[in-house]
């Protein structure tokens, strides 16, 4: 379809999806080099939107058929981004001295960026003239690209923030607490000082296997008791069953807060409190419903044929569970298992009211002792890596397993 | 007959998988709610919780060089408690070889080398010396004089357990629900609640929309966006005060740097703030407001997930046919996507209302309860630990469920049918 020149819509359009790209693209670069590497910016925001906008116009003045050809649009941003360069003296966001990878690479890259959001917004619509639904169509890939940023921002940030803060003594988060930059040119000992110091002198070393062994204790106890009664809800005929796999779910209900002041007043008396085998009667009591309401759903998809031959050829029950089910099981054991070490690792409330001693903390006990005005934050953000890290790489490790484990059991939280 | 036992006998084996699970439930939970319900109505304090006990030291006052000396022993005693009375108080020692009673307590009797006092009924907070002289004999001294303190005094009595007698109170209620605190608890915890539970489900639908089309790196995406989720919560509430700490918080200085803010607020330990936008000046609780952001940031993965998965179960040929008759992305969304939603929205509404209106981590790491973020649950905490009076507590928590309830109750009533 040959386009007769560019509409009036069409300038509109490219105009101002292109100032509203440059508007973000180059906050998120003024924002990016100060908290990366420390520059003291500014964001110009006037200024960024109009060559956002000339970018975008010209973007939509090359479209041919119904989207400009790449280069175009990367070289116009390109060239824009240039312009900014020389024009502030190579000193583009307010940069204090030429800096080559934020001043020079940093223009071209961001303006070539606001050329192929444009492009990439405008591709495929019709701009002869306004439409309804080419207007929506835009806003909802404005919309995206806001979504990608936001979403991506404010979740990778505070992660990012507590990394870096715990590689930064008190003094350096004092001078300028915009700036995150990791200098790994301190060397390795000065940069991990904080580590050191937690694991160390403030004993997480302990706190790490405390929790390691709560956690993987939870995780049998609630797999031997949550596949004997998901197997006996799910096969078995008995009066109530219907009752009981009703309310599985309603434990749920129930506040931590409103059981803790009775099992801490139970506990004090039978003094099971500030033990550990206190913790690990309590952990599998939260985390068994989620295992047995997980167990009974993956339970329910495996064929009972197979079962029932076991049966025929003389094997018990608890044989067939074991040399029948649960081999077919390993996916939800698996995930199962993953959530509930997740659970136990992160357990906070019932580790602070039960443990008092030292040597028992679990990590999240651990670290509100540690949070006190003598200790810097550096080592308290060092003690979140640490929290942090070992559930981030199960978590990555075994997502698949854990996505479908959370769908289907929809983990309290 | 054989299949009647044989169905008795199944019935018997799930009895014996679900009981540890049952015996276990039962104990910490269905138990611990009937045991709140019981100490709301109790005057218990955290002190209450060791039963009073009676206390004894033994000491000596005098110590023989000679046979025939005097050797004097004063055991000072105390009742542990300050409100509880101890029954039946009997001390018992046993003595070195060779001591003849001199002057003993008209309560004491030594029965061969067995001193026992039977010191009846102590008040609350009593506490008494009781002072003993014996005549040390030369058997004494050829045993080599060993010290009386060598063996450790007992000492013994009866006091009722306040957890398990039959004396109620409502004055527990009565203090919660008519003291100054409890309507404002009241409403922060019904706003945060319901704030808290929109925010993270509109957020949740946001990206699950962004998520649900196929392009590179969407299973990485979609990882990173449960991070907020999975992260231990004790690590999360400390970055986010840290950073928004009014003093040395990234947040402020950035705010600061780039003109958006004037000076440093404290985010999290200012009640309010004056907000005026075009012209119109409001009032926003800013503390209160800051938990509610971060309970959205911190659960909107939960709803983000669920709707992501309802999203990928709509059948394509739904959004054919709206194409075949023109409409609208919008007309699709609101028509197509969102009917088709409704149920997993009003499930995730339910689980996300019960579980933010019961939360308490968050709030407690975050502000513990300062500056106008004082829910039901942090008053629970706050009765029970902060003021050592659990029965005060446990009345909240009773308040607390109560409510809860009540939601309960009239969303199952009024509610479209769930997922």
């Amino acid at each position: 379809m040959m386009q007769r020149g560019v509409s009036i819509f069409g300038w509109v359009a490219g105009g101002v999806v292109g100032a509203l790209s440059g508007g973000m693209v180059v906050a998120l670069w003024a924002l990016s080099a100060t908290i990366l590497s420390g520059h003291p910016t500014v964001i110009p925001l006037g200024a960024a939107l109009w060559s956002g906008a000339i970018v975008g116009l010209v973007v939509g003045a090359f479209r041919r058929g119904r989207t400009t050809p790449a280069a175009v649009a990367l070289g116009v941003g390109g060239l824009m981004g240039f312009a900014w360069w020389a024009l502030n003296s190579g000193r583009p966001i307010g940069l204090e001295r030429p800096d080559l990878f934020w001043g020079f690479f940093g223009s071209l890259a961001s303006f070539a960026l606001v050329g192929h959001l444009t492009r990439y917004a405008l591709r495929d619509l019709d701009l002869s003239q306004p439409r309804r639904d080419t207007v929506e169509h835009l806003l909802l890939r404005l919309l995206r690209a806001v979504g990608f940023v936001f979403f991506g921002t404010t979740v990778t940030f505070p992660f990012y923030f507590m990394l870096a803060s715990s590689l930064k003594s008190r003094a350096e988060m004092l001078l300028d607490p915009t700036n995150l930059s990791i200098q790994f040119s301190k060397g390795l000992p000065e940069l991990l000082e904080g580590y050191v110091e937690v694991l160390y002198t403030f004993n997480f070393w302990r706190y790490i296997l405390n929790s390691t062994f709560v956690a993987s204790v939870t995780v049998v106890v609630t797999l031997v008791l949550g596949v004997l009664g998901a197997y006996a809800v799910t096969r078995l005929r008995f009066p109530g069953k219907e009752l009981m796999s009703r309310s599985i779910l309603l434990i749920y209900m129930f506040p931590a807060i409103v059981l803790v002041v009775p099992l801490y007043a139970v506990f004090t008396q039978l003094g099971l409190r500030d033990t550990l085998p206190g913790l690990l009667i309590v952990y599998p009591a939260t985390t068994l419903p989620v295992a047995l309401y997980m167990l009974r759903s993956y339970f329910q998809t495996l064929p009972a044929e197979l079962e029932e031959a076991g049966l025929i050829d003389g094997c018990s029950r608890i044989e067939v569970i074991w040399r029948i089910t649960l081999p077919l099981s390993v996916p939800a054991l698996a995930s199962v298992g993953l959530y509930v070490f997740m659970i136990a690792w992160n357990e906070f409330l019932f580790a602070f009211m039960f443990l008092d001693t030292p040597e028992l903390f679990t990590l999240s006990r651990g670290m509100v002792a540690l949070n006190t005005q003598e200790v810097p934050r550096q080592f308290l953000m060092a003690g979140a890596v640490i929290v942090t890290v070992p559930v981030m790489v199960l978590f990555f490790w075994f997502e698949r397993y854990l996505i479908g484990g959370l769908t289907a059991g929809g983990v309290k939280g | 007959m054989r299949g009647n036992s044989l169905s008795a006998r199944e019935a018997r084996l799930a009895f014996w998988m679900l009981a540890p699970t049952f015996l276990i439930v039962f104990a910490i939970v269905i138990f611990p709610v009937l045991a709140n319900l019981w100490i709301a109505f109790k005057p218990v304090t955290l002190g209450d919780l060791r039963p009073p006990t009676p206390v004894v030291r033994e000491r000596i006052r005098a110590s023989p060089e000679a046979p025939g000396d005097v050797l004097r022993v004063r055991y000072q005693m105390r009742n542990s408690s300050q409100r509880i009375p101890i029954e039946n108080v009997v001390l018992e020692d046993v003595l070195p070889e060779g001591l003849e009673p001199l002057r003993l307590d008209e309560r004491c009797r030594v029965e061969g080398r067995t001193l026992r006092c039977f010191l009846g009924t102590w008040s609350p907070g009593h506490r008494e010396n009781l002072e003993l002289e014996f005549t040390a004999t030369e058997v004494y001294f050829a045993q080599g004089a060993p010290r009386p303190t060598e063996s450790r005094p007992a000492i013994q009595g009866r006091a009722p357990n306040i957890l398990t007698n039959l004396e109620f109170t409502l004055e527990n209620f009565r203090r919660v629900l008519s003291g100054p605190e409890f309507w404002p608890a009241f409403w922060t915890t019904i706003v945060y609640t319901l704030f808290g539970t929109v925010g993270s489900i509109l957020l949740g639908l946001f990206a699950a929309q962004l998520l649900n089309t196929r392009f590179m790196g969407k299973g990485m995406l979609r990882g990173l966006f449960l991070f907020p989720y999975v992260a231990p919560i004790i690590a999360v509430a400390f970055t986010w005060a840290f950073l928004l700490d009014p003093l040395s918080g990234t947040v402020n200085a950035l705010g600061v740097r780039f003109g958006l803010l004037e000076a440093p607020i404290n985010f999290l330990g200012q009640r309010s703030i004056e907000l005026s936008v075009l012209g119109v000046t409001f009032t926003l609780p800013l503390a209160l407001s800051m938990v509610i952001l971060f309970e959205a940031w911190r659960y909107f993965p939960f709803a983000f997930l669920f709707i992501l998965a309802r999203l990928q179960a709509i059948p394509q040929d739904m959004y054919e046919a709206a194409d075949v008759d023109g409409a609208s992305p919008f007309q699709k969304f609101w028509y197509i996507t969102l009917p088709q939603l409704v149920g997993i929205l009003s499930t995730l509404f339910l689980l996300r209302f019960i579980w933010t209106f019961n939360k308490f981590d968050d709030i407690f790491l975050l502000t513990g309860g300062a500056a106008g973020t004082k829910t039901l649950t942090i008053r629970v905490y706050d009765e029970a630990f902060a003021r050592a009076d659990i029965g005060a507590g446990a009345a909240v928590a009773v308040v607390l469920f109560l409510i809860l309830a009540g939601f309960m109750v009239v969303y199952f009533r009024y509610a479209p049918e769930g997922e």
